[in-house]
């Protein structure tokens, strides 16, 4: 084989790998797209009939409105507060020494290896021992505490790749430090920000394993009341609200890609 | 960065809370795990090893066993699977191309680990994809048991987990300077070499951050054990829930918790250790 050859050879066997894993990333959102249109309430692939009962369910069912409205005020505090925290804590972190600096930022990021369920016992079982009630004031503490080293991350790469100079020269102009801060700082980190808070909302709206821990009837998210679902029925009524997830998701990010370049958001854009 | 504004105290105050409050958090789990169990009540009864001594039991050993090799198993294949999309993903030029790739490859992100795990279950099911698949062209006689097995957990915590660590090799592979590339296929290095000599040795800290993102998910991964295992697959996450949930024994679940959390940064710190050796054989 020439070296041309090769590369050409190289270049198709690579193309087809890549091909044949976007087919199993995607396999599972087909087969579960089909599903959903099935007409009989017991899972078979291929569906015998199609009918759209299982979406008029999944939209009825009250536990999935509930989990659904719950899920937004969690995701909303939580990935808000999660912003506030990180933000303040990245630009003290960078820019200004304190002692246990080094700590702070370790016991922050140690969530990323602590397994979710051992931090949603820790959160209830010190709810029950104080006797605080479980309500949504658990649930968003524990989800800041999951997303925030998602956050953390995505703001230090952003605040890394700050020009210094623009805050030095609006010091040397007599800014200060706040207005530093203020003026320069956080208008050039607003695409880390924005990306850091999309990751968040994210992770916040599909936690599930600590949710489990520690939510109660009243405030259990979409995920919690999916599973208990799951549990209880065998229909294609899952199938038909993942597929809105699906759907409505897959949207929302042609969307963002489309106006706000989900590459440079999520930090994956080459440099060249 | 010498003297200290007077907004820095307040801008470390929301951090210092939050760190507080799981610190105390993981603190209440160790102080449940050397406290007596008083059965069918919350309340917990003086201080006592009893709940590590039980821990001997084969079947908290087992489930660390597979918890254990889930994750390594999970981590690998999720890291076979995801390099060559994160540097598809980096590499390609068409825009096109990219956009495809990125959407595909982050989409299940958004679809959180009990959808994913129940549309694995219409794949692998016995009347699943799968299965009417192969029935279909022949290929088998009578349908392939994937659902409650370790294979079929591992398939499914496989695609839980790439989202993530496409993410993160992607930020990896994006970091490095394309300079390096050029220098060595100016100076006659062939693509193979070139990614082996050069770009697989820098994405180094990607892979590190991705496996370790992988080992971390798939340890505490729930829903996709409990759905997919239905009970034949025993996890430290599965037993945690059992014993706290259906036993009410929350001494005894933190107690199994510790271990987990000490088993996890044993093994964090094995593969830290294993790249740092794998970083000086490749600086040679």
């Amino acid at each position: 084989m020439t070296g041309s050859q090769y590369e050409k050879w190289l270049g198709i066997s690579g193309r087809l790998l890549v091909a044949l894993i976007l087919v199993f990333v995607l396999l599972p959102t087909v087969v579960v797209t089909l599903s959903s249109f099935s007409s009989t309430s017991v899972l078979f692939f291929p569906p015998k009939g199609w009918s759209l009962r299982w979406f008029e369910r999944a939209v009825s069912y009250n536990d999935f409105k509930q989990g659904f409205y719950a899920g937004l005020i969690v995701t909303a505090w939580a990935s808000t507060l999660a912003v506030v925290i990180g933000t303040t804590m990245a630009i003290a972190i960078t820019r200004y020494e304190f002692r246990f600096k080094r700590t702070l930022e370790a016991v922050l990021l140690s969530p990323l290896f602590i397994p979710h369920f051992t931090i949603g016992l820790g959160l209830l079982m010190l709810v029950a021992q104080l006797d605080l009630g479980r309500g949504y004031p658990l649930v968003i503490f524990c989800h800041i505490v999951l997303v925030l080293p998602f956050v953390l991350r995505s703001l230090f790469v952003s605040l890394h790749n700050l020009e210094l100079r623009l805050e030095h020269a609006a010091a040397s102009l007599g800014a200060s430090p706040l207005r530093v801060v203020w003026t320069v700082t956080l208008p050039l980190m607003i695409p880390g920000l924005f990306g850091g808070w999309l990751f968040a909302a994210i992770l916040s709206f599909n936690e599930f394993t600590a949710s489990m821990f520690v939510t109660t009837q009243a405030t259990q998210t979409l995920p919690v009341a999916m599973y208990n679902y799951v549990r209880e029925f065998a229909d294609p009524t899952l199938a038909a609200i993942s597929v809105i997830y699906i759907a409505v998701t897959a949207t929302l990010l042609i969307l963002a890609n489309r106006f706000l370049g989900l590459g440079r958001v999520l930090n994956v854009e080459a440099s060249r | 960065m010498t003297q200290r504004p007077a907004f820095v105290p307040w801008f470390v105050l929301p951090s210092v809370l939050t760190a507080l409050g799981l610190m105390v958090a993981m603190l209440t789990v160790f102080q449940f795990s050397i406290r007596a169990h008083i059965p069918g009540s919350l309340d917990v009864g003086g201080y006592t090893l009893d709940n590590f001594q039980d821990l001997h039991k084969s079947i908290y050993i087992n489930a660390f066993v597979t918890t254990a090799w889930l994750s390594i198993k999970t981590a690998f294949f999720g890291l076979l699977l995801s390099y060559p999309l994160a540097y598809a993903l980096v590499q390609t030029r068409s825009g096109w191309m990219k956009s495809t790739i990125l959407i595909i490859a982050i989409t299940p992100l958004f679809l959180g680990e009990v959808v994913r795990t129940y549309s694995w279950i219409i794949v692998l099911g016995n009347s699943g994809f799968i299965n009417s698949a192969l029935l279909a062209i022949g290929l088998i006689d009578k349908p392939l048991q994937l659902m409650f097995t370790q294979t079929g957990v591992v398939l499914a915590l496989v695609h839980v987990t790439m989202p993530i660590m496409v993410l993160m090799l992607a930020t990896g592979l994006s970091h490095i300077d394309p300079a390096y590339r050029r220098a060595a296929t100016s100076l006659g290095a062939g693509p193979v070499r070139a990614f082996l000599t050069i770009t697989l040795p820098l994405s180094l800290p990607g892979i590190v951050a991705s496996l370790t993102t992988a080992f971390a998910w798939t340890f505490s991964a729930f829903a996709t054990p409990q759905l997919i295992g239905g009970g034949k697959v025993s996890t430290v996450a599965t037993l945690v829930y059992q014993l706290g949930f259906s036993s009410l024994n929350f001494p005894f679940a933190a107690a199994l918790s510790i271990v987990g959390l000490i088993l996890t940064i044993l093994l964090l710190a094995v593969f830290k250790w294993m790249t740092h050796s794998l970083q000086r054989v490749g600086a040679q």
